[in-house]
C-alpha cells in the first residue's frame, strides 16, 4: 500500500483554531435560508462534521473560510430542494417555525422585525447576497468565489436585492403609519 | 455627519457601488441616533444587518476522534498488567499450595512419629501399672505382720 504523504494532518485544536471564527458565519448564513434556529444548528453541525472529517485536505483550500461557507450553503439549498419535494415535510415544518420562534414575534413588533420578515420572503440568491455582503461584510470577489458568479454579477444581484428590502420595507411603512 | 453626505452614501448603497468601508459608515450613522427626518425610513433596515451579526452558533462543535483510539491504548495496558498480576498471584498460589502440602506431609509424619512415641509410652504405664500392683501386694505383706 502505497500512502502519500503531502500535508501534516490538522489537530484538533489547529482545526478549531481554523474552525471558530467562521463557526457564527456559517450559522447566520444557514438561518438565513432556513429559518428556523434548530434546522439551521443542524446544518451548521454537519457541515462542522464534514469539514473535520475532510481536515486532511485542508491545508489545500485557498480559503477555509470561503470553502466552509460555499459548502453551507449548498447544505442548507440541497435541504430546501429535498424539503419542497414532500410537502408532508413542508406542512410540519411551517407549524414548528410558527410556534417555536418566540424572538421572531417579539422583533415582528418593532420595525427592525419588518425587515426580518421582508427578508423571509425574498428569493434565495438575494438573501444570500444580503447576508454576505451587509451582515457578513465580505467583499465582491470573496462573495463571488462562495456563489459560484463573477463580482459583476454579484454586484447586480446586490442592488436588486437592497432596493427590494427598501420597497418593500416603504410599504410597511406608508402602511403603519397610515 | 451632514445628510447631504449620507443621502450620496446611500444612493450609492442601492446602487451597490459603496465600499465595504462606507456601508459601516451609514449602519454608524443610523446607530448614532441623530438621523435626518427624511432618512428615518432606512433606519430599521441598516439596524437589522447590525442587529443579524449578532447572533452565534450555541451548538456543538466535532470532538476529538482520537480520543477513542487512546481508550482502547489504555484499555489493552490494563489488560496485560491484569494479566500479568493474574500469572504472579496464580503463581504465587501454586507455590503456597506446595508449601502447604510438604507441611501437610511434616504434619503427618510427626504425628506418626509421636504416635509410636505414645503407644510405647502407653505400654511403659502398663508395666509401672504392674509395678504398682506389686508394690500394693508389697505392702500388705510389711504392714501385716
Amino acid at each position: 500500500m502505497v500512502t502519500i504523504v503531502n500535508q501534516p494532518e490538522m489537530n484538533q485544536s489547529e482545526f478549531l483554531q481554523t474552525v471558530m471564527p467562521v463557526k457564527d458565519k456559517l450559522y447566520r448564513l444557514a438561518k438565513r435560508l432556513l429559518v428556523s434556529k434548530e434546522e439551521a444548528e443542524d446544518a451548521t453541525q454537519e457541515v462542522l462534521m464534514k469539514l473535520w472529517a475532510g481536515k486532511k485536505n485542508m491545508a489545500n483550500y485557498r480559503s477555509v473560510e470561503a470553502f466552509a461557507m460555499t459548502m453551507t450553503k449548498n447544505f442548507c439549498l440541497d435541504r430546501l430542494k429535498s424539503k419542497s419535494a414532500g410537502n408532508l415535510k413542508l406542512v410540519h415544518t411551517n407549524y414548528t417555525d410558527s410556534s417555536s420562534s418566540l424572538q421572531q414575534q417579539v422583533e415582528a413588533r418593532d420595525s427592525v422585525g419588518w425587515v426580518s420578515r421582508i427578508m423571509e420572503e425574498l428569493p434565495e440568491q438575494q438573501k444570500l447576497v444580503l447576508q454576505l455582503r451587509d451582515v457578513e461584510e465580505y467583499d465582491y470577489e470573496e462573495i463571488g468565489e462562495m456563489l459560484d458568479m463573477n463580482p459583476t454579477a454579484v454586484r447586480v444581484a446586490l442592488s436588486r436585492a437592497r432596493k427590494a428590502v427598501r420597497e418593500k420595507l416603504l410599504e410597511k411603512h406608508s402602511y403603519g403609519i397610515g | 455627519m451632514e445628510s447631504d453626505k449620507i443621502k450620496k452614501l446611500i444612493n450609492s448603497y442601492f446602487e451597490a457601488e459603496s465600499t465595504v468601508a462606507e456601508e459601516k459608515e451609514i449602519r454608524e450613522y443610523f446607530r448614532s441616533g441623530e438621523v435626518a427626518p427624511e432618512l428615518l425610513k432606512y433606519g430599521p433596515m441598516f439596524d437589522y444587518f447590525a442587529h443579524a451579526k449578532e447572533e452565534t452558533y450555541t451548538g456543538s462543535m466535532p470532538r476529538k476522534s482520537r480520543n477513542r483510539k487512546k481508550i482502547y491504548s489504555w484499555l489493552s495496558v490494563a489488560a496485560v498488567i491484569g494479566i500479568g498480576l493474574g500469572m504472579f498471584l496464580e503463581n504465587r498460589y501454586s507455590a503456597q499450595q506446595e508449601e502447604q502440602e510438604q507441611a501437610q506431609y511434616a504434619y503427618q509424619e510427626t504425628r506418626k512419629a509421636l504416635q509410636l512415641l505414645a503407644s510405647n509410652l502407653d505400654r511403659g504405664t502398663e508395666k509401672v501399672a504392674y509395678l504398682h500392683e506389686f508394690e500394693i501386694a508389697t505392702e500388705k505383706i510389711y504392714n501385716n505382720p
